[in-house]
Protein backbone atom coordinates (compact mmCIF):
# COMPACT_ATOMS: atom_id res chain seq x y z
CA UNK A 1 0.00 0.00 0.00
CA UNK A 2 1.20 3.21 -0.67
CA UNK A 3 0.14 6.41 -0.60
CA UNK A 4 -0.45 7.58 -4.57
CA UNK A 5 -2.59 7.30 -7.15
CA UNK A 6 -0.94 6.55 -10.29
CA UNK A 7 -2.51 6.65 -14.02
CA UNK A 8 -0.76 5.78 -17.01
CA UNK A 9 -1.29 6.17 -20.44
CA UNK A 10 -4.93 5.65 -19.49
CA UNK A 11 -6.86 5.38 -23.01
CA UNK A 12 -10.93 4.44 -23.07
CA UNK A 13 -12.87 4.54 -26.63
CA UNK A 14 -16.47 4.04 -26.72
CA UNK A 15 -16.75 2.26 -30.39
CA UNK A 16 -14.59 3.81 -32.24
CA UNK A 17 -14.84 7.09 -30.46
CA UNK A 18 -11.87 7.68 -28.13
CA UNK A 19 -13.07 9.49 -24.75
CA UNK A 20 -9.95 9.57 -22.80
CA UNK A 21 -6.47 9.88 -25.24
CA UNK A 22 -3.69 8.39 -23.42
CA UNK A 23 -3.96 10.29 -19.86
CA UNK A 24 -1.22 10.05 -17.43
CA UNK A 25 -1.02 11.94 -13.73
CA UNK A 26 -0.40 10.90 -10.37
CA UNK A 27 -2.37 12.47 -7.12
CA UNK A 28 -0.91 12.14 -3.46
CA UNK A 29 -2.99 11.60 -0.54
CA UNK A 30 -3.80 14.74 1.30
CA UNK A 31 -4.21 16.59 -2.09
CA UNK A 32 -7.40 17.89 -3.48
CA UNK A 33 -7.00 17.07 -7.41
CA UNK A 34 -9.65 18.83 -9.36
CA UNK A 35 -10.34 17.83 -12.90
CA UNK A 36 -11.54 20.41 -14.60
CA UNK A 37 -12.97 20.83 -18.21
CA UNK A 38 -15.78 21.63 -20.17
CA UNK A 39 -18.60 18.84 -20.81
CA UNK A 40 -17.80 15.85 -23.15
CA UNK A 41 -13.92 16.22 -22.12
CA UNK A 42 -13.55 12.81 -20.88
CA UNK A 43 -14.26 13.45 -17.33
CA UNK A 44 -17.22 11.18 -16.22
CA UNK A 45 -15.42 8.83 -18.27
CA UNK A 46 -12.41 9.26 -16.33
CA UNK A 47 -14.54 8.94 -13.40
CA UNK A 48 -16.08 5.79 -14.05
CA UNK A 49 -13.07 4.15 -14.24
CA UNK A 50 -11.52 4.92 -11.57
CA UNK A 51 -14.54 4.38 -9.62
CA UNK A 52 -14.85 0.31 -10.53
CA UNK A 53 -17.59 1.27 -12.86
CA UNK A 54 -15.83 0.64 -15.89
CA UNK A 55 -12.78 -0.85 -17.18
CA UNK A 56 -10.62 0.99 -19.37
CA UNK A 57 -9.42 0.20 -23.03
CA UNK A 58 -5.70 0.47 -22.21
CA UNK A 59 -3.60 2.21 -19.78
CA UNK A 60 -3.10 1.14 -16.03
CA UNK A 61 -4.42 2.91 -12.89
CA UNK A 62 -2.83 1.64 -9.92
CA UNK A 63 -4.77 2.83 -6.18
CA UNK A 64 -2.95 3.44 -3.59
CA UNK A 65 -0.68 0.24 -4.79
CA UNK A 66 -3.37 -2.10 -5.72
CA UNK A 67 -4.03 -2.48 -9.94
CA UNK A 68 -7.59 -1.30 -10.85
CA UNK A 69 -8.31 -4.45 -13.15
CA UNK A 70 -6.79 -7.40 -10.76
CA UNK A 71 -7.65 -6.03 -7.28
CA UNK A 72 -11.18 -4.58 -7.60
CA UNK A 73 -12.49 -6.11 -4.74
CA UNK A 74 -9.33 -4.38 -2.68
CA UNK A 75 -9.73 -1.13 -4.53
CA UNK A 76 -13.48 -0.42 -3.49
CA UNK A 77 -12.89 -0.79 -0.01
CA UNK A 78 -10.68 2.04 0.13
CA UNK A 79 -13.03 4.06 -2.06
CA UNK A 80 -15.67 6.69 -1.26
CA UNK A 81 -17.65 7.90 -4.14
CA UNK A 82 -19.96 10.59 -4.60
CA UNK A 83 -21.77 10.79 -7.83
CA UNK A 84 -23.05 13.12 -10.31
CA UNK A 85 -26.86 11.70 -9.96
CA UNK A 86 -27.79 11.88 -6.49
CA UNK A 87 -27.16 8.03 -5.31
CA UNK A 88 -29.53 7.89 -2.26
CA UNK A 89 -32.72 5.99 -1.89
CA UNK A 90 -35.19 9.36 -1.38
CA UNK A 91 -37.80 7.12 -0.06
CA UNK A 92 -35.58 6.66 3.17
CA UNK A 93 -34.84 8.78 5.73
CA UNK A 94 -30.90 10.18 6.09
CA UNK A 95 -30.06 7.47 8.74
CA UNK A 96 -31.43 4.41 6.83
CA UNK A 97 -29.47 5.68 3.67
CA UNK A 98 -25.92 5.40 5.78
CA UNK A 99 -27.36 2.03 7.72
CA UNK A 100 -28.12 0.15 4.72
CA UNK A 101 -24.35 1.62 3.03
CA UNK A 102 -22.23 0.27 6.25
CA UNK A 103 -24.18 -2.67 6.17
CA UNK A 104 -22.52 -3.15 2.63
CA UNK A 105 -19.05 -2.16 3.75
CA UNK A 106 -19.67 -5.16 6.33
CA UNK A 107 -19.95 -2.57 9.38
CA UNK A 108 -22.48 -2.92 11.57
CA UNK A 109 -23.80 -2.66 15.51
CA UNK A 110 -22.39 -0.66 17.60
CA UNK A 111 -19.91 0.96 15.87
CA UNK A 112 -21.85 1.49 12.74
CA UNK A 113 -24.50 3.53 14.84
CA UNK A 114 -21.55 5.15 16.08
CA UNK A 115 -20.37 6.09 13.14
CA UNK A 116 -22.90 7.36 11.67
CA UNK A 117 -23.76 9.50 14.46
CA UNK A 118 -20.14 10.65 14.11
CA UNK A 119 -20.68 11.48 10.75
CA UNK A 120 -23.88 13.21 11.13
CA UNK A 121 -22.71 15.64 13.61
CA UNK A 122 -19.74 16.68 11.63
CA UNK A 123 -21.41 17.23 8.80
CA UNK A 124 -24.56 19.07 10.53
CA UNK A 125 -27.28 16.79 9.50
CA UNK A 126 -27.80 14.99 12.76
CA UNK A 127 -31.32 17.34 13.38
CA UNK A 128 -32.19 15.65 10.09
CA UNK A 129 -31.31 12.27 11.05
CA UNK A 130 -34.60 10.91 10.98
CA UNK A 131 -35.76 13.13 7.62
CA UNK A 132 -37.22 11.35 4.40
CA UNK A 133 -34.23 12.20 2.13
CA UNK A 134 -37.08 12.94 -0.40
CA UNK A 135 -37.59 16.17 1.91
CA UNK A 136 -34.48 17.60 1.87
CA UNK A 137 -32.96 20.27 -0.10
CA UNK A 138 -30.23 20.37 -3.15
CA UNK A 139 -27.22 21.13 -0.47
CA UNK A 140 -27.84 18.92 2.43
CA UNK A 141 -28.34 15.51 0.16
CA UNK A 142 -24.67 16.56 -1.25
CA UNK A 143 -23.89 16.21 2.27
CA UNK A 144 -25.61 13.27 3.03
CA UNK A 145 -24.01 11.58 -0.09
CA UNK A 146 -20.58 12.72 1.25
CA UNK A 147 -21.50 11.71 4.82
CA UNK A 148 -22.63 8.32 3.38
CA UNK A 149 -19.49 8.35 1.22
CA UNK A 150 -16.87 8.90 3.97
CA UNK A 151 -18.98 6.44 6.38
CA UNK A 152 -16.81 3.22 6.21
CA UNK A 153 -13.40 5.63 6.42
CA UNK A 154 -12.33 5.10 2.84
CA UNK A 155 -8.85 6.65 2.40
CA UNK A 156 -9.93 8.44 -0.97
CA UNK A 157 -12.95 10.30 -2.01
CA UNK A 158 -14.02 10.77 -5.52
CA UNK A 159 -16.55 13.03 -6.38
CA UNK A 160 -18.21 13.66 -9.58
CA UNK A 161 -19.38 17.18 -10.20
CA UNK A 162 -20.14 17.67 -6.55
CA UNK A 163 -21.28 21.17 -6.25
CA UNK A 164 -23.17 20.87 -9.36
CA UNK A 165 -27.16 21.91 -8.43
CA UNK A 166 -25.67 23.65 -5.72
CA UNK A 167 -26.24 27.61 -4.71
CA UNK A 168 -23.07 29.88 -3.70
CA UNK A 169 -23.04 29.43 -0.18
CA UNK A 170 -23.56 25.57 -0.45
CA UNK A 171 -20.86 25.30 -2.30
CA UNK A 172 -18.31 27.31 -0.16
CA UNK A 173 -19.52 24.94 2.39
CA UNK A 174 -18.72 21.55 0.68
CA UNK A 175 -15.12 23.20 -0.13
CA UNK A 176 -14.47 23.93 3.62
CA UNK A 177 -15.65 20.40 4.19
CA UNK A 178 -13.16 18.77 1.61
CA UNK A 179 -10.40 20.93 2.62
CA UNK A 180 -10.78 19.73 6.41
CA UNK A 181 -10.87 16.26 5.20
CA UNK A 182 -7.79 16.06 3.06
CA UNK A 183 -5.72 18.74 5.80
CA UNK A 184 -6.80 16.60 8.93
CA UNK A 185 -7.45 13.01 7.69
CA UNK A 186 -4.70 12.73 4.88
CA UNK A 187 -7.66 11.73 2.37
CA UNK A 188 -7.02 11.63 -1.38
CA UNK A 189 -9.74 13.76 -3.25
CA UNK A 190 -10.23 14.11 -6.87
CA UNK A 191 -13.27 15.57 -8.54
CA UNK A 192 -14.29 16.47 -11.71
CA UNK A 193 -15.86 19.87 -12.10
CA UNK A 194 -17.18 22.08 -15.11
CA UNK A 195 -16.75 25.24 -12.25
CA UNK A 196 -13.92 27.41 -12.65
CA UNK A 197 -13.84 28.84 -9.02
CA UNK A 198 -14.25 25.33 -7.70
CA UNK A 199 -10.87 24.48 -9.56
CA UNK A 200 -9.21 27.45 -7.72
CA UNK A 201 -10.11 26.34 -4.88
CA UNK A 202 -8.15 22.43 -4.93
CA UNK A 203 -4.71 22.39 -4.37
CA UNK A 204 -3.45 20.79 -7.83
CA UNK A 205 -5.76 20.98 -11.12
CA UNK A 206 -5.51 18.41 -14.47
CA UNK A 207 -7.31 20.35 -17.61
CA UNK A 208 -8.94 17.81 -19.70
CA UNK A 209 -10.11 18.77 -23.05
CA UNK A 210 -11.61 16.11 -26.10
CA UNK A 211 -10.09 13.49 -23.59
CA UNK A 212 -6.77 15.12 -23.40
CA UNK A 213 -4.87 16.14 -20.59
CA UNK A 214 -4.04 19.33 -21.54
CA UNK A 215 -1.93 20.45 -18.37
CA UNK A 216 -1.53 20.20 -14.76
CA UNK A 217 -0.06 22.12 -11.77
CA UNK A 218 -1.62 24.40 -9.24
CA UNK A 219 -4.06 26.88 -9.84
CA UNK A 220 -1.36 29.78 -9.16
CA UNK A 221 1.09 27.88 -11.57
CA UNK A 222 -1.25 27.13 -14.28
CA UNK A 223 -2.50 30.88 -14.07
CA UNK A 224 1.26 32.17 -14.40
CA UNK A 225 1.93 30.51 -18.20
CA UNK A 226 0.19 33.64 -18.55
CA UNK A 227 2.32 36.86 -18.32
CA UNK A 228 0.59 40.03 -17.30
CA UNK A 229 -3.37 40.40 -18.02
CA UNK A 230 -5.89 39.52 -19.97
CA UNK A 231 -8.36 41.69 -21.91
CA UNK A 232 -11.31 40.30 -23.36
CA UNK A 233 -12.66 42.17 -26.34
CA UNK A 234 -16.07 41.33 -27.75
CA UNK A 235 -16.83 42.28 -31.27
CA UNK A 236 -19.17 41.05 -33.86
CA UNK A 237 -16.59 40.38 -36.58
CA UNK A 238 -13.42 38.83 -34.88
CA UNK A 239 -11.32 37.48 -37.47
CA UNK A 240 -10.73 41.19 -39.39
CA UNK A 241 -10.71 42.89 -35.90
CA UNK A 242 -8.08 40.29 -34.74
CA UNK A 243 -6.08 40.67 -38.04
CA UNK A 244 -5.73 44.43 -37.58
CA UNK A 245 -4.98 44.29 -34.20
CA UNK A 246 -2.40 41.86 -35.06
CA UNK A 247 -0.82 44.41 -38.10
CA UNK A 248 -0.76 47.08 -35.04
CA UNK A 249 -0.02 45.46 -31.63
CA UNK A 250 2.43 42.72 -30.50
CA UNK A 251 0.55 40.50 -28.70
CA UNK A 252 -1.06 36.95 -28.87
CA UNK A 253 -4.74 36.46 -29.77
CA UNK A 254 -7.29 33.72 -29.42
CA UNK A 255 -10.49 33.59 -30.88
CA UNK A 256 -13.60 32.00 -29.55
CA UNK A 257 -17.18 32.95 -31.04
CA UNK A 258 -18.10 36.89 -30.57
CA UNK A 259 -14.68 37.08 -28.05
CA UNK A 260 -10.89 38.02 -28.87
CA UNK A 261 -8.74 36.99 -25.89
CA UNK A 262 -5.51 39.01 -25.79
CA UNK A 263 -2.46 38.67 -23.31
CA UNK A 264 -0.39 41.14 -22.78
CA UNK A 265 1.38 43.09 -20.18
CA UNK A 266 -0.04 46.59 -19.58
CA UNK A 267 -3.61 45.89 -19.85
CA UNK A 268 -5.00 49.14 -18.97
CA UNK A 269 -2.54 50.91 -21.31
CA UNK A 270 -3.52 48.18 -24.34
CA UNK A 271 -6.89 49.07 -23.85
CA UNK A 272 -7.11 52.51 -24.42
CA UNK A 273 -4.58 52.46 -27.46
CA UNK A 274 -6.82 49.46 -28.65
CA UNK A 275 -10.52 51.25 -28.39
CA UNK A 276 -8.40 54.38 -29.86
CA UNK A 277 -7.59 52.64 -32.90
CA UNK A 278 -10.96 50.42 -33.30
CA UNK A 279 -13.72 52.54 -31.64
CA UNK A 280 -16.64 50.93 -33.89
CA UNK A 281 -15.60 47.20 -34.33
CA UNK A 282 -14.99 46.62 -30.26
CA UNK A 283 -18.72 46.18 -28.24
CA UNK A 284 -17.37 45.28 -24.73
CA UNK A 285 -13.85 45.54 -23.43
CA UNK A 286 -13.38 43.61 -19.84
CA UNK A 287 -9.34 43.62 -19.12
CA UNK A 288 -7.95 41.37 -15.68
CA UNK A 289 -5.59 39.54 -14.12
CA UNK A 290 -5.38 35.88 -15.79
CA UNK A 291 -8.22 33.14 -14.44
CA UNK A 292 -8.44 29.40 -15.21
CA UNK A 293 -10.59 29.80 -18.56
CA UNK A 294 -8.11 31.95 -19.62
CA UNK A 295 -5.54 29.28 -19.47
CA UNK A 296 -7.41 26.76 -21.00
CA UNK A 297 -8.42 29.20 -23.95
CA UNK A 298 -4.90 29.83 -24.43
CA UNK A 299 -3.44 25.98 -24.71
CA UNK A 300 -6.70 24.69 -26.51
CA UNK A 301 -8.45 27.69 -28.32
CA UNK A 302 -11.82 26.17 -27.39
CA UNK A 303 -14.19 27.96 -25.35
CA UNK A 304 -14.58 26.73 -22.39
CA UNK A 305 -18.28 25.76 -22.20
CA UNK B 1 -22.16 -16.73 8.14
CA UNK B 2 -23.52 -13.03 9.49
CA UNK B 3 -20.88 -11.06 7.68
CA UNK B 4 -21.82 -13.14 4.82
CA UNK B 5 -25.25 -12.39 4.72
CA UNK B 6 -25.38 -8.85 5.78
CA UNK B 7 -25.01 -7.39 2.43
CA UNK B 8 -28.03 -10.00 1.28
CA UNK B 9 -30.53 -9.36 4.19
CA UNK B 10 -29.56 -5.14 3.80
CA UNK B 11 -30.54 -5.14 0.41
CA UNK B 12 -33.66 -7.41 1.30
CA UNK B 13 -34.94 -4.70 4.13
CA UNK B 14 -34.29 -2.00 2.01
CA UNK B 15 -37.11 -3.36 -0.58
CA UNK B 16 -39.31 -3.95 2.56
CA UNK B 17 -38.89 -0.43 3.98
CA UNK B 18 -39.86 0.97 0.15
CA UNK B 19 -42.71 -1.23 -0.22
CA UNK B 20 -43.92 0.09 2.97
CA UNK B 21 -43.41 3.58 2.02
CA UNK B 22 -45.21 3.82 -1.41
CA UNK B 23 -47.41 0.88 -0.92
CA UNK B 24 -50.47 2.72 -3.03
CA UNK B 25 -48.43 1.78 -5.81
CA UNK B 26 -47.79 -1.48 -5.31
CA UNK B 27 -51.03 -2.10 -4.09
CA UNK B 28 -52.01 -1.27 -7.33
CA UNK B 29 -50.54 -4.15 -8.37
CA UNK B 30 -53.49 -5.99 -6.50
CA UNK B 31 -56.33 -4.16 -7.73
CA UNK B 32 -55.65 -4.73 -11.92
CA UNK B 33 -56.02 -8.50 -11.23
CA UNK B 34 -58.95 -8.20 -8.99
CA UNK B 35 -60.64 -6.52 -11.74
CA UNK B 36 -59.38 -8.83 -14.13
CA UNK B 37 -60.77 -11.68 -12.48
CA UNK B 38 -64.67 -10.39 -11.26
CA UNK B 39 -64.98 -8.96 -14.61
CA UNK B 40 -63.55 -11.67 -16.86
CA UNK B 41 -64.60 -14.22 -14.05
CA UNK B 42 -68.44 -13.26 -14.07
CA UNK B 43 -68.50 -12.49 -17.97
CA UNK B 44 -67.53 -16.12 -18.93
CA UNK B 45 -69.12 -18.20 -16.05
CA UNK B 46 -72.06 -18.64 -18.42
CA UNK B 47 -70.42 -19.96 -21.68
CA UNK B 48 -67.32 -21.57 -19.68
CA UNK B 49 -67.33 -25.62 -19.95
CA UNK B 50 -64.10 -27.37 -19.24
CA UNK B 51 -63.98 -30.94 -20.74
CA UNK B 52 -64.67 -33.89 -18.49
CA UNK B 53 -64.31 -31.69 -15.20
CA UNK B 54 -66.76 -31.79 -12.55
CA UNK B 55 -70.16 -29.26 -13.84
CA UNK B 56 -69.23 -27.44 -10.01
CA UNK B 57 -66.26 -25.51 -10.91
CA UNK B 58 -67.31 -22.17 -11.80
CA UNK B 59 -65.15 -20.20 -14.45
CA UNK B 60 -64.88 -17.67 -11.55
CA UNK B 61 -63.16 -20.38 -9.64
CA UNK B 62 -61.31 -22.14 -12.49
CA UNK B 63 -59.51 -18.22 -12.92
CA UNK B 64 -58.65 -17.93 -9.35
CA UNK B 65 -55.41 -19.36 -9.24
CA UNK B 66 -54.33 -17.65 -12.15
CA UNK B 67 -55.20 -14.44 -11.06
CA UNK B 68 -52.97 -15.13 -7.16
CA UNK B 69 -50.24 -15.91 -10.10
CA UNK B 70 -50.76 -12.99 -12.25
CA UNK B 71 -50.36 -10.68 -8.69
CA UNK B 72 -47.15 -12.55 -8.31
CA UNK B 73 -46.37 -11.68 -11.44
CA UNK B 74 -47.07 -7.92 -11.38
CA UNK B 75 -45.57 -7.62 -7.93
CA UNK B 76 -42.48 -9.30 -8.99
CA UNK B 77 -42.40 -6.77 -11.90
CA UNK B 78 -43.27 -3.64 -9.74
CA UNK B 79 -40.48 -4.26 -7.46
CA UNK B 80 -37.93 -5.04 -9.90
CA UNK B 81 -38.46 -2.18 -12.37
CA UNK B 82 -36.72 0.81 -10.41
CA UNK B 83 -33.62 -1.43 -10.60
CA UNK B 84 -33.55 0.17 -14.34
CA UNK B 85 -33.43 3.84 -13.03
CA UNK B 86 -31.63 3.58 -9.77
CA UNK B 87 -28.47 1.89 -11.18
CA UNK B 88 -28.26 5.49 -13.76
CA UNK B 89 -29.81 7.49 -10.46
CA UNK B 90 -29.91 6.32 -6.52
CA UNK B 91 -29.34 3.85 -4.46
CA UNK B 92 -27.56 0.98 -6.82
CA UNK B 93 -25.16 2.99 -7.62
CA UNK B 94 -23.29 2.59 -4.74
CA UNK B 95 -24.56 -0.85 -4.28
CA UNK B 96 -22.61 -1.09 -7.96
CA UNK B 97 -19.12 -0.13 -6.49
CA UNK B 98 -19.39 -2.17 -3.03
CA UNK B 99 -16.96 -4.29 -2.05
CA UNK B 100 -20.20 -6.77 -2.25
CA UNK B 101 -20.26 -10.03 -5.00
CA UNK B 102 -23.03 -9.61 -7.41
CA UNK B 103 -24.85 -13.02 -6.28
CA UNK B 104 -25.50 -11.23 -3.01
CA UNK B 105 -26.80 -8.28 -4.64
CA UNK B 106 -29.00 -10.16 -6.75
CA UNK B 107 -29.98 -12.52 -4.19
CA UNK B 108 -31.34 -9.66 -1.70
CA UNK B 109 -32.96 -7.77 -4.78
CA UNK B 110 -34.85 -11.25 -5.27
CA UNK B 111 -35.97 -12.46 -1.59
CA UNK B 112 -37.07 -8.26 -1.20
CA UNK B 113 -39.33 -8.84 -4.48
CA UNK B 114 -40.37 -12.41 -3.17
CA UNK B 115 -41.67 -11.13 0.72
CA UNK B 116 -43.45 -8.53 -1.13
CA UNK B 117 -45.45 -11.04 -3.65
CA UNK B 118 -45.99 -13.34 -1.25
CA UNK B 119 -47.50 -10.35 1.01
CA UNK B 120 -49.97 -9.26 -1.86
CA UNK B 121 -50.49 -13.05 -3.03
CA UNK B 122 -51.98 -13.94 1.14
CA UNK B 123 -53.84 -11.08 0.50
CA UNK B 124 -56.13 -12.80 -2.26
CA UNK B 125 -55.93 -15.91 -0.14
CA UNK B 126 -57.99 -14.73 2.13
CA UNK B 127 -60.53 -14.16 -0.99
CA UNK B 128 -60.61 -17.68 -1.97
CA UNK B 129 -63.53 -18.91 0.42
CA UNK B 130 -65.55 -16.27 -0.87
CA UNK B 131 -65.60 -18.21 -3.90
CA UNK B 132 -66.32 -21.88 -1.79
CA UNK B 133 -62.57 -22.93 -2.10
CA UNK B 134 -62.06 -24.17 1.27
CA UNK B 135 -58.57 -25.83 2.37
CA UNK B 136 -57.10 -27.23 5.41
CA UNK B 137 -53.42 -26.78 6.70
CA UNK B 138 -51.68 -29.00 4.43
CA UNK B 139 -52.88 -27.36 1.56
CA UNK B 140 -52.29 -24.11 2.98
CA UNK B 141 -48.74 -24.93 4.02
CA UNK B 142 -47.79 -26.51 0.47
CA UNK B 143 -50.17 -23.26 -1.32
CA UNK B 144 -47.51 -20.64 0.54
CA UNK B 145 -44.52 -22.73 -0.62
CA UNK B 146 -45.04 -23.13 -4.33
CA UNK B 147 -46.06 -19.53 -4.19
CA UNK B 148 -42.54 -18.66 -2.12
CA UNK B 149 -40.89 -20.82 -5.08
CA UNK B 150 -43.21 -18.95 -7.98
CA UNK B 151 -42.62 -15.64 -6.17
CA UNK B 152 -39.10 -16.39 -6.24
CA UNK B 153 -38.66 -17.76 -10.10
CA UNK B 154 -40.52 -14.57 -11.36
CA UNK B 155 -38.62 -12.40 -9.30
CA UNK B 156 -35.19 -13.44 -10.66
CA UNK B 157 -37.26 -13.39 -13.69
CA UNK B 158 -38.20 -9.49 -13.53
CA UNK B 159 -34.63 -9.08 -12.39
CA UNK B 160 -32.94 -10.47 -15.33
CA UNK B 161 -34.61 -8.06 -17.65
CA UNK B 162 -34.27 -5.36 -15.37
CA UNK B 163 -30.76 -5.54 -15.08
CA UNK B 164 -30.15 -5.49 -19.04
CA UNK B 165 -32.65 -2.46 -20.02
CA UNK B 166 -31.12 1.06 -20.20
CA UNK B 167 -35.19 2.43 -19.92
CA UNK B 168 -38.52 1.64 -18.08
CA UNK B 169 -40.21 1.77 -21.26
CA UNK B 170 -37.94 -0.88 -22.79
CA UNK B 171 -39.12 -2.97 -19.41
CA UNK B 172 -42.99 -2.04 -20.43
CA UNK B 173 -42.63 -3.40 -23.52
CA UNK B 174 -41.48 -6.50 -22.34
CA UNK B 175 -44.23 -6.92 -20.18
CA UNK B 176 -46.95 -6.61 -22.83
CA UNK B 177 -44.75 -8.96 -25.35
CA UNK B 178 -43.00 -11.70 -23.41
CA UNK B 179 -44.82 -11.65 -19.85
CA UNK B 180 -48.31 -11.26 -20.60
CA UNK B 181 -48.66 -14.00 -22.78
CA UNK B 182 -46.63 -16.38 -20.80
CA UNK B 183 -49.37 -16.29 -18.06
CA UNK B 184 -51.89 -16.13 -20.83
CA UNK B 185 -50.79 -19.48 -21.95
CA UNK B 186 -50.02 -21.16 -18.70
CA UNK B 187 -53.34 -22.62 -17.80
CA UNK B 188 -54.74 -19.34 -15.70
CA UNK B 189 -56.66 -18.49 -18.46
CA UNK B 190 -57.88 -21.72 -20.24
CA UNK B 191 -56.99 -25.11 -20.10
CA UNK B 192 -54.80 -26.75 -22.86
CA UNK B 193 -56.90 -29.55 -23.16
CA UNK B 194 -59.87 -27.46 -25.61
CA UNK B 195 -56.73 -25.38 -27.38
CA UNK B 196 -55.74 -26.42 -31.00
CA UNK B 197 -53.04 -28.66 -30.69
CA UNK B 198 -50.16 -25.98 -31.31
CA UNK B 199 -51.18 -23.87 -28.18
CA UNK B 200 -51.51 -27.04 -26.35
CA UNK B 201 -47.71 -27.81 -27.07
CA UNK B 202 -46.80 -23.95 -26.59
CA UNK B 203 -48.62 -24.42 -23.42
CA UNK B 204 -46.91 -27.72 -22.20
CA UNK B 205 -43.08 -25.96 -23.08
CA UNK B 206 -43.82 -22.68 -20.65
CA UNK B 207 -42.61 -23.32 -17.31
CA UNK B 208 -45.38 -21.28 -15.84
CA UNK B 209 -47.98 -24.08 -16.97
CA UNK B 210 -46.32 -25.83 -14.19
CA UNK B 211 -46.58 -22.95 -11.68
CA UNK B 212 -50.47 -22.61 -12.25
CA UNK B 213 -50.53 -26.11 -11.98
CA UNK B 214 -48.56 -26.54 -8.70
CA UNK B 215 -50.67 -23.81 -7.28
CA UNK B 216 -53.92 -25.26 -8.68
CA UNK B 217 -53.00 -28.61 -7.00
CA UNK B 218 -51.90 -27.25 -3.62
CA UNK B 219 -55.03 -24.90 -3.64
CA UNK B 220 -57.23 -28.56 -4.01
CA UNK B 221 -54.60 -30.68 -1.87
CA UNK B 222 -57.07 -31.85 0.90
CA UNK B 223 -60.21 -31.69 -1.14
CA UNK B 224 -60.01 -34.34 -3.41
CA UNK B 225 -61.35 -32.66 -6.37
CA UNK B 226 -59.43 -33.06 -9.15
CA UNK B 227 -59.48 -30.84 -12.19
CA UNK B 228 -58.05 -32.98 -14.46
CA UNK B 229 -54.49 -31.12 -15.35
CA UNK B 230 -51.87 -32.77 -17.38
CA UNK B 231 -49.06 -32.22 -15.63
CA UNK B 232 -48.72 -34.04 -12.00
CA UNK B 233 -47.86 -32.30 -8.79
CA UNK B 234 -44.42 -33.62 -8.32
CA UNK B 235 -43.61 -32.58 -11.58
CA UNK B 236 -44.87 -29.00 -11.60
CA UNK B 237 -43.04 -28.52 -8.23
CA UNK B 238 -40.01 -30.31 -10.41
CA UNK B 239 -40.29 -27.47 -13.28
CA UNK B 240 -41.28 -24.44 -11.18
CA UNK B 241 -37.82 -25.39 -8.94
CA UNK B 242 -35.68 -25.63 -11.70
CA UNK B 243 -37.09 -22.56 -13.11
CA UNK B 244 -36.56 -20.78 -9.97
CA UNK B 245 -32.50 -21.88 -10.32
CA UNK B 246 -31.99 -20.94 -13.86
CA UNK B 247 -33.76 -17.23 -13.50
CA UNK B 248 -31.59 -16.74 -10.39
CA UNK B 249 -28.16 -17.95 -11.96
CA UNK B 250 -29.42 -15.80 -15.29
CA UNK B 251 -29.63 -12.50 -12.74
CA UNK B 252 -27.12 -12.58 -11.25
CA UNK B 253 -25.10 -13.72 -14.45
CA UNK B 254 -26.91 -10.51 -16.32
CA UNK B 255 -26.07 -8.08 -12.82
CA UNK B 256 -22.48 -9.31 -13.03
CA UNK B 257 -22.00 -8.41 -16.76
CA UNK B 258 -23.63 -4.73 -16.40
CA UNK B 259 -21.23 -2.35 -14.79
CA UNK B 260 -23.67 0.73 -15.24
Amino acid sequence: MNNKITVENLTHSYGTRCALDDISFTVSRGEIFCLLGPNGSGKTTLFKILSTLMKPTYGSVDILGFDLNTKTKDIRKLLGVVFQHPGLDIKLTVTENLRHHGHLYGLKGKILKHRIFELLERFGISDRSQDIVEELSGGLRRRVEIAKAMLHSPSVLLLDEPSSGLDVGSRRQLSDQLNMLATTENILILLTTHHLDEADLSTRVGMLDSGRLVTIGTPDELKDTIAGDVVLIETTNGDTLSQAIAESFEVSQKITDNYIHIECQQGHEFVKEVVAAFPNEIQSVRVGKASLEDVFIKLTGNPFV
Amino acid sequence: MVNVLLPVTTIWCREIIRFYRQRSRLLSAIAQPLVFWILIGSGLSASFQPSGKSEETTYIEYFYPGIVVLVLLFTAVFATISVVNERREGFLQGVLIAPVARWKVVLGQALGGTTLALFQGVLLLFLAPLIGIRFGLTSLCLTLGVMVILAFGLTNLGLIIAWRMDSTQGFHAIMNLILIPIWLLSGAFFPSDGAPSWLAWVMKLNPLTYGVAAFRKSLYFDTATTNGYIPTWEFSILVISMFCILTYMGATFTASAKTV
